[in-house]
């Protein structure tokens, strides 16, 4: 089967990009929106159709998935290393451009009203696009450095939405802080790279990954400070799956990346992009589970379980909503890692895999939700603060019902999509690390709390009175709304283990039903918890935060991450090292050439005798400034 | 008259009319229609230049030899091979650039231009000639109109600037014709003539020993005029005190010499040296790579951000030069290539930014994008182009040197490579400063609410150097294959 047509999928979006961004102030608003939505939707109907190609038609053979490539070069290092742009199509990469296209087509749809009248609305949806295509390309490549091109523009592609209300100071700041942040992770990234390429000398990811190619079997080979050299690269290109996924201690952009606009934050920061850590890392599987025992996908597992738990701990106190929701997509993206971080390879042993990519498919639909209905609500009240919400379910039916739903899914209740996924990671990581599992466990509950507490907080509490009258969104808000909450019920309803597996062949995954109950009953605490906390106005809350004291303190502030940032990069980056470094320059070398350039000048004074008129004196001094500096460079390097 | 020669010729029968010019109107047209030839003859020389090679697989193509003094064996000799084709299509483009930027030069216009050509005419000497002492002389030319450009049409502290550019590239200039001379005299080592002919020398086993004094003499020669560190100071006060067609053609094109030269006559003429040496300069260019990226962040002045970003960048051509194999030399060329246009658009925009509020200082500019979208959309393009974004020309070359430097397993070298590859996290934080301050956030100086747009020859001066920025970035493989044959003699020449 030939899946060349694969590569319209992007391309179709940077067409749409090129259009609108060149002639962003000819087009009028109405018509970027239906361009920008109408080729998105071809794409999407090319990616659905990809999808049922390879799943039900030519995808499986013998009862294995096989993988299809095709490249073009595109630069050559050397005569045999070489980068290719292409496609890869293989269980992982088509369903990440269901998950793409179909994100972005609702973000879309709901964009169209959502950003209506924003005098950068072309601008926004040509944006749109660019994301689109970078994410798209991104998920098609054939190699590591495809994948580091693509992985940049959609860094760029998310600090341009981020910084989309351009003026505002906050949102600036929030876009150069996600992008330098990133960039800083994939520098790590960066050097991993050139690591795989100088031990392997390939760059090609059929070559890396293969279990019996020369990059798996040969780790042990080298050495470096007591690790095979192919486990560092693997942690530093884990880095910069950290830092694009947000995970401690590199997911301080992400909060603040909530200045986007709210369809931005679904898109990028809860749907697509800040999983492509995860992708990665799934991507290279085989290199991280065969090479050194797993050793670096211990480093994943761990850095996933504690993101997950400080991530839901910090989520437990904030009052904004949209960040509230990003420290919980923070904290869902460390489920999806540790779940990898746990995964054998074979057939069920390789449930941990499964999982997490089942994981990264429900939580796509019910964290844009959550994202959108927040966007629904923000828009209705204009605030993202808690404290001016409550009681808005009567002013918004639809946003209430569908927010409902996608609190119920994040919470794990079941019948809904995310009590399927999360229940295969708690099996996962039962199975594989206990330790790990009693996190998740934990973080479940937490979970299933502070989802409660913004739903309560938000429709129920107390009844506020509004200045302006709050009043539901227009449909083109409302209908994307509807669909993503049907996803969040029915995506838990496919069978993961039949498509998406480690080793390429199907399972059978069957619900663990006692671990299942505990992750329910644990669940039910929190929101029954949360019932009894925020569902009226009362004391409680504030009792209970004050008996925990400092501990509140400190998750309110995030831990003080962000401070110990600031102090590394302003007092010490800046002030230490950058400043002495300018100073030095001005004062240093410069006054040393200075004082050369002056010694010839006053020389040439003294000695020009008869000599005068400018001329002469400039070419006396160039002459006899050249001669001077020559012999002392001479003199230097004769001895 | 030969192909190569009349790059020499055109710019000079431009200054011969444009002596006679009387006013602006018509000097500019002069220089433009003189420029726009020279350009299109650059174009056709990529062409002629590929239809050679099929059947030509000399070093050099269109060699012409002229003798000039016989007694010393001076001849004026010319040819090109794939790396200074390439450096004379972004000279041409440069140039042509900067002679757009200058359309409303006032003060002296018809000087400023006559300046400016044959400014650009020691460039492209420079760039044809294969004889040491012709190109010497080129290099000459090159670098005296400098200090008239900045000292009479600067602004500033400019006679302070232009003294200090004029007498340390002078004091480089004299520690190369030492170098060159010590190469001439040694020509001779095999029992040949003495000879100035870079072809005839490269077939000359000339001794160690005076490859090793001639080297860093020649290499610093050269790397001044690349802002190695620590001869880099010129360059900050020189671009901030010279009009904005020169700051252009200054980072575009003149320091490019620098690499050049270190390239076709250090490295390429003396081998030894340049192996018992590398190490040491590594030193020199990392640290100037790391520095001068670390002193663009302090600084507030848009000039000086983007003179110590070429300091940066620069010192990652020479660190690629001097990682001697062949992926990393391509690199370098790119590097040199894509910075040359890179540079000479930012300082064709801050020109414009500098023209329209009178400040460069970035603490007091801001919300520009509101007010001046084409010119700020244009510096953001730049500056994505300039930390290395794909899809832009920097990010292919960065990646060619940081391949090929990480093919030396020692671990001096990968200690040097790693730091430079670190740099590209705190060009990203300069830049983005740049583009937070001054050109997003709120409009902070209510003056600058009605800036004029810009206008169709400065948008046709900045597309114009665009586009190379994204032809070698989306399609690099055309020009690295170029460059890449083109390097073969050196990689025989270093074995």
């Amino acid at each position: 089967m030939d899946f060349t047509y694969t590569i319209l999928i992007p391309l179709i979006p940077l067409a749409i990009f090129l259009l609108l961004g060149i002639n962003y102030n000819k087009i009028k608003p109405a018509v970027s929106g239906v361009i920008g939505s109408l080729g998105l939707f071809t794409s999407l109907s090319l990616a659905y159709y990809t999808a049922y190609q390879y799943f039900f038609v030519v995808g499986k053979v013998d009862g294995v998935y096989q993988t299809f490539v095709q490249k073009w070069r595109w630069m050559s290092f050397t005569d045999t290393l070489v980068i290719d742009m292409g496609v890869l199509i293989d269980q992982i990469s088509v369903m990440m451009l269901i998950v793409v296209t179909t994100i972005s087509f609702v973000v879309h749809i709901y964009s169209r009203g959502y950003m209506k009248g924003d005098p950068g609305y072309t601008k926004f949806f040509a944006f749109l696009s660019l994301f689109t295509f970078s994410m798209l390309g991104l998920v098609l490549a054939t190699n590591l450095f495809q994948i580091y091109i693509f992985w940049e523009l959609v860094g760029v592609s998310s600090f341009l939405l981020i910084g989309f209300y351009y003026t505002k100071p906050s949102a600036v700041a929030a876009a150069k802080k996600a992008f330098i942040v990133t960039r800083f992770a994939d520098l790590g990234f960066l050097i991993g790279i050139l690591i795989i390429e100088f031990y392997t000398g390939t760059f090609d990811f059929m070559e890396l990954t293969n279990p019996e190619g020369a990059a798996i079997t040969n780790w042990a080979s080298t050495s470096f400070m007591g690790l095979s050299v192919t486990t560092w690269a693997l942690i530093l290109i884990f880095m910069g799956g950290a830092g694009k996924s947000a995970m401690f201690p590199l997911h301080i952009w992400l909060p603040d990346a909530m200045e986007g606009p709210t369809p931005v934050s679904a898109l990028i920061h809860a749907a697509t992009m800040v999983v492509a850590g995860v992708y990665l890392v799934a991507r290279l599987f085989n290199l991280y589970y065969f090479v050194e025992d797993g050793f670096a996908l211990n480093i994943v597992a761990w850095v996933g379980a504690i993101s997950a738990l400080i991530a839901a701990i910090i989520a437990l106190t904030q009052t904004d909503i949209k960040r509230v929701l990003a420290f919980s997509t923070m904290s869902q993206i460390g489920y999806m890692m540790l779940a990898l971080g746990v995964s054998n390879y074979d057939g069920h042993e390789g449930l941990g895999y499964m999982a997490s990519m089942f994981h990264l498919f429900t939580h796509s639909m019910f964290k844009a939700l959550l994202f959108l209905g927040a966007g629904s609500i923000i828009h209705a009240v204009h605030s993202n603060y808690l404290q001016d919400m409550g009681g808005l379910r009567k002013y918004l039916p639809i946003t209430h019902i569908t927010f409902l739903i996608a609190a119920l899914s994040i919470s794990g209740v079941p019948g809904f999509a995310g009590f399927f996924s999360k229940d295969e990671i708690l099996v996962a990581a039962y199975e594989h690390n206990k330790i790990i599992y009693f996190i998740s466990v934990f973080v479940a509950g937490l979970t299933a709390f502070y989802m409660f507490r913004l739903y309560f907080g938000i429709f129920w509490g107390k009844d506020k009175t509004y200045e302006h009258l709050p009043h539901e969104s227009p449909k083109s808000m409302t209908i994307p709304l509807m669909f993503l909450a049907f996803m969040s019920v029915a995506a838990g309803y496919i069978h993961f283990s039949e498509y998406i597996t480690a080793d390429h062949q199907s399972f059978k995954a069957h619900l663990n039903y006692p671990l299942a109950a505990i992750a329910v009953g644990v669940g039910l605490i929190g929101i029954i918890v949360a019932y009894i906390l925020y569902k009226k106005p009362n004391e409680l809350p504030d009792k209970v935060s004050k008996a925990f004291g400092s501990l509140y303190t400190w998750a309110y502030h995030k831990f003080y991450i962000d401070e110990v940032y600031m102090f590394i990069t302003k007092q010490i980056i800046f002030k230490r090292v950058s400043t002495p470094f300018a100073w030095f320059d001005k004062k240093v070398v410069d006054k040393t050439m200075d004082l050369v350039g002056d010694s010839v000048v006053t020389t040439s004074e003294k000695i020009k005798g008869l000599q005068s008129g400018k001329v002469q004196d400039y070419a006396f001094a160039f002459v006899a400034g050249a001669v001077v500096l020559a012999m002392i460079f001479i003199y230097n390097w004769i001895i | 008259m030969d192909i190569l020669t009349l790059f020499v010729i055109v710019p000079v029968i431009t200054i011969l009319i444009l002596v006679f010019m009387k006013n602006l109107k018509q000097a500019r047209i002069v220089s433009l229609v003189g420029m726009t030839v020279q350009a299109l003859m650059s174009f056709n020389l990529v062409y002629a230049y590929f239809q050679e090679r099929k059947i030509n697989n000399d070093i050099m193509v269109f060699v012409t030899d002229m003798t000039w003094f016989e007694h010393f064996n001076i001849h004026y000799t010319v040819g090109v091979d794939g790396i200074s084709v390439a450096m004379i299509v972004l000279s041409s483009i440069v140039v042509l650039a900067g002679v757009l930027i200058s359309w409303k030069m006032e003060d002296l216009p018809k000087e400023f231009f006559i300046s400016l050509i044959v400014l650009a005419t020691g460039v492209f000497g420079f760039f044809i000639s294969i004889d040491l002492f012709t190109m010497f002389v080129f290099y000459e030319i090159a670098v005296i109109p400098m200090y008239l450009l900045i000292g009479i049409w600067g602004s500033g502290p400019k006679e302070y600037s232009a003294m200090k550019l004029t007498l340390m590239l002078m004091g480089a200039s004299a520690l190369l014709l030492v170098g060159i001379l010590g190469i001439y005299f040694n020509s001779g080592a095999d029992g040949g003539a003495l000879t100035f002919n870079i072809l005839e020398i490269a077939k000359v086993n000339i001794p160690v020993e005076a490859q090793k004094l001639f080297f860093p003499i020649t290499f610093i020669g050269f790397a001044v005029l690349g802002a190695m560190f620590p001869f880099h100071t010129w360059s900050p006060d020189g671009h901030a005190s010279a009009p904005t067609a020169v700051s252009m053609l200054h980072a575009g094109v003149l320091m490019k010499l620098g690499g050049y030269g270190v390239f076709r006559i250090a490295m390429y003429l003396l081998p030894e040296g340049a192996l018992i040496w590398s190490d040491f300069f590594i030193v020199l260019a990392v640290i100037g790579v790391f520095y001068g990226a670390l002193a663009a962040v302090k600084q507030t002045d848009l000039k000086y951000i983007n003179a110590y970003s070429s300091v940066s960048h620069l010192g990652m051509v020479l660190f690629a030069l001097l990682m001697l194999n062949r992926t990393s030399w391509n690199g370098a060329i790119l590097q040199s290539l894509s910075h040359g246009f890179m540079t000479a658009m930012f300082f064709a925009l801050i020109g414009m930014i500098y023209g329209r509020t009178h400040t460069r200082d970035v603490r007091k500019l801001g919300g520009l994008l509101k007010v001046i979208p084409f010119i700020s959309v244009m510096y953001v393009i730049a500056g994505l182009a300039s930390l290395g974004l794909p899809g832009f020309s920097g990010f292919m070359a960065e990646m060619q040197i940081f391949v090929g430097a990480f093919q030396h397993p020692d671990m001096f070298h990968r200690v040097a490579t790693i730091i430079t590859v670190s740099a590209i996290v705190v060009t990203a934080v300069y830049i983005l400063r740049v583009v937070g301050m001054m050109l997003m956030g709120p409009v902070k100086n209510s003056e600058f609410e009605n800036l004029p747009k810009a206008t169709w020859f400065e948008r046709a001066g900045v597309i114009l150097l665009l586009i190379p920025i994204v032809f070698m970035g989306m399609t690099p493989i055309w020009l690295s294959d170029m460059i890449r044959e083109s390097l073969q003699p050196f990689i025989e020449r270093m074995m």
